[in-house]
């Protein structure tokens, strides 16, 4: 099993998360019914130590399938080793961003890198469908080297579906990101588009 | 009895019949109540403005200055001015009370309720009045921005927050002089026999002489499980608030420089490392403290409910034990999306260790359903249906906790409602909050001297819109997230309309349910009951249940 994007690892986990949550509710209520009934009898024993083994598996198990099942969780972690197709590399200060291009138009299945430095506060950069679902995300910290060259906040990111996505900033920055109205002044809207897919993903 | 002469003069409650150790509870579990219908109205105000245009407020509440003011406080009323100020003195009452032993200080008990109720103030003043909102993160250097913020503001929210610390080392201060007070059953016990079973260590030698075929280490632990965990779950507390502190005197040198015209340098300070510093103490309340406390409120309210001893004890001490490491290592899964985190710490701290919470929060849980399990049938007590509630909100918050803490998942999961929904107001409202309700029942009749309550209809009412509401909120907050909703931000054009919607009506089931609880309190001790509480105790006893030598005030 493999995550083409993001998108589909949401739908996953709505529908897996929804049935836990369901089944946890239910055992819950039905162990609450049973507790004032004196014949009630356990269906089944749940022996000590294979609860135990159930917790661990869960917990370690949950990162062994997300890592072979999300492709952009090795892709991170190794991403000092990949080149990648093409590089953006951009600022923000005082909520604006600087140098950002007017359009990103990238082809189906290249991995870009963007870079992202700020200035000043701690911002997010976040891509998302025109639906609003996010497509990837990561924060920028400011910060300099000892040289006073501003820090790098880099992500790797390779796209299997076309469609259009807007940039925002994905973390709170102070009341001066909006304007007196409430409108985001870091949207920008449109900026990256993937061209190129099949209408499932893929490269044609 | 009219309804007016129950709200004046309650079912049968008589302040004057408290004692200090009593009073000084009472005291501090109204304020913590009062603060929660104001985070309550906080929660309720940011859930209309998001749902849109439409939404019936005045406008000013959609300016963002407003609204992100109001973002950054309700934490702070919500965790420190109620949930604090109930755990502290549910806890300042139960050590004497389980230990058999007066409380060390009642002055200090009444130093620290006020502490936190005039620090709670002056931050949502702040707040209010200057509109200050760096958002409880403080993420450097926006608490220091002062082209965004008015020095002033700062100055009053940091002060704030450290009168609510200082009250805070004042609540762990008592209570570890309490439990380390030779008096009572503790006479002849060395400091050495106590800090061991308070470590839980007593818990690990008696399993690892079990083990190894010996006969057990301490058949009788110095302190029972309970205070066991209140004095683990202190541990973190005091480190926490060591770290908050530290952070609030960084950010008030800053802003005093600024007000006096030679304003530092904020790039002095690297923001990931202050990201790490603040997230290592901050955490040690949601993994820490939080789930320890909660662990020692399940384990108590299961013996005090079935009326017998805990399944599995010494593994139950043990855990706790395990906890303390564990709380201290998992700050990094804050920091999944930082890129300039090392690998290696998103990799252990944030994915591995952070998995191990669902092992000791799992075994909490499988210990009190055990327990109660073992002693049906039941009868569905008010306590009961709370601790019960109380399982099911941790049941849901927790694996959430898990899922969320993964370095594929956190990518699309970080930052958006479905971290603060499905996780953090599940676990506070549902979880934390239905254990402290559950507290409440069980503790009223001793801390008020068998009052009647006014309305078991209104206690029902009570705790079913607050169990739905709770996790109706969290839900529809959660789905708003996975379509992408982010937590720290401002919607004002209904773009999550729908689910923004249900989430408020969720969200004003709460209301109701705290109004219909108030209302019940109220009509219980009456208003004259509720200025008695306030009045000085005639009785300065400071302990309860080990009369007829009572102790007296220090």
């Amino acid at each position: 099993m493999s995550f083409s994007n993001s998108l589909e690892l949401l739908k996953f986990h709505w529908v897996a998360y929804s049935i836990y949550a369901v089944l946890i509710i239910s055992v819950i209520a039905w162990f609450a019914y049973n507790l004032t009934r004196k014949e009630a009898k356990s269906i089944v024993r749940i022996p000590f130590y294979g609860y135990i083994a159930f917790l661990v598996a869960g917990g370690v198990g949950h990162h062994i399938f997300t890592y072979n099942a999300i492709p952009w969780v090795s892709q991170d972690i190794t991403r000092h080793e990949i080149k990648p197709d093409a590089t953006y590399t951009f600022e923000i200060e005082k909520h604006k961003w600087i140098g950002l291009p007017k359009k990103i138009t990238i082809q189906c299945g290249q991995t870009i890198k963007f870079n992202v430095k700020s200035r000043d506060l701690v911002y997010g950069f976040g891509l998302f469908r025109q639906d609003g679902s996010l497509v990837t995300q990561m924060q920028v910290n400011p910060g300099t080297d000892v040289n006073g060259i501003l820090d790098s906040n880099d992500i790797l990111w390779t796209f299997n579906h076309n469609g259009v996505f807007d940039l925002m900033s994905t973390e709170y920055s102070g009341p001066h990101q909006y304007d007196e109205n409430g409108k985001d002044l870091m949207l920008v809207k449109n900026l990256v588009e993937v061209v190129g897919c099949k209408k499932d993903g893929g490269k044609k | 009895m009219s309804l007016v002469k129950n709200l004046m003069e309650g079912t049968n409650f008589d302040p004057d019949s408290l004692n200090a150790l009593q009073k000084v509870t009472l005291r501090a579990v109204v304020m913590s109540f009062l603060f929660y219908g104001l985070v309550a109205v906080e929660g309720m105000i940011m859930r209309m403005v998001v749902t849109g245009p439409s939404n019936p407020l005045p406008p000013m509440f959609s300016h963002p200055e407003h609204y992100f003011s109001i973002m950054t406080v309700h934490p702070i009323v919500g965790i420190f001015g109620s949930t604090y100020q109930l755990v502290f003195a549910a806890f300042m009452f139960l050590v004497p009370f389980l230990t058999k032993k007066p409380l060390y200080s009642v002055k200090l008990a009444n130093f620290v309720w006020l502490m936190i109720t005039i620090g709670t103030a002056l931050a949502w003043i702040a707040a209010f009045a200057w509109q200050y909102a760096p958002l409880y993160t403080l993420y450097w250097p926006l608490p220091a921005d002062t082209e965004q913020f008015k020095v002033v503001g700062g100055i009053v929210f940091i002060v704030g927050v450290a009168l609510i610390m200082i009250g805070t080392l004042g609540f762990i201060y008592n209570i570890y002089a309490t439990i380390f007070q030779r008096v009572g059953v503790h006479k002849n016990k060395t400091t050495k026999e106590l800090l061991i079973s308070g470590f839980g260590i007593d818990g690990m030698l008696n399993l690892w002489h079990k083990l190894t075929g010996k006969p057990p280490y301490s058949k009788e632990p110095a302190l029972s499980l309970p205070v066991v965990a209140i004095f683990r779950g202190t541990v973190d507390t005091f480190l926490d608030a060591l770290v908050i502190l530290g952070a609030g005197v960084l950010v008030l040198v800053y802003l005093i420089f600024d007000l006096g015209g030679s304003p530092l340098d904020v790039g002095a300070i690297d923001a990931l490392l202050y990201k790490n510093y603040f997230w290592w103490g901050l955490d040690l309340v949601a993994d820490g403290l939080v789930l320890i406390y909660v662990a020692g409120s399940w384990y108590l309210l299961a013996t005090i409910i079935t009326g017998q001893k805990l399944f599995m004890e010494n593994v139950a001490r043990a855990a706790l034990m395990l906890e303390l490491l564990v709380s201290w290592m998992v700050w990094s899964h804050h920091l999944l999306a930082d890129q300039g985190q090392p690998e290696m710490m998103k990799l252990i701290s944030g994915e591995m260790v952070t998995a191990f919470e669902l092992l000791t929060q799992g075994l909490a849980l499988f210990i009190t359903l055990v327990t109660l399990w073992k002693a049906r049938p039941l009868k569905m007590t008010m306590e009961l249906k709370y601790l019960l509630g109380g399982l099911v909100g941790f049941g849901l918050a927790v694996p959430a906790a898990i899922i969320q803490a993964d370095m594929g998942m956190n990518r699309v999961l970080h930052n958006t409602q479905w971290i603060i929904g499905a996780h953090v107001h599940i676990a506070l409202i549902v979880g934390l909050y239905m254990t402290l309700y559950s507290a409440v029942y069980v503790l009223w009749p001793i801390v008020t001297n068998n009052t009647k309550l006014f309305s078991s209809k209104l206690s029902n009412a009570h705790y079913w819109l607050h169990l739905i509401g709770g996790i109706g909120m969290g839900a529809f907050m959660g789905m708003a997230g996975l379509d992408g909703m982010l937590r720290r931000h401002l919607y004002v054009n209904g773009e999550f309309h729908t689910d923004m919607v249900l989430a408020a009506i969720c969200g004003s089931m709460i209301l109701l349910a705290w109004l219909l609880f108030l209302l019940n309190i109220v009509m219980s001790v009456g208003i004259k009951g509720l200025i008695g509480i306030f009045l000085p105790a005639k009785d300065k006893t400071a302990s309860y249940g080990i009369e007829p030598k009572p102790a007296v005030v220090s």
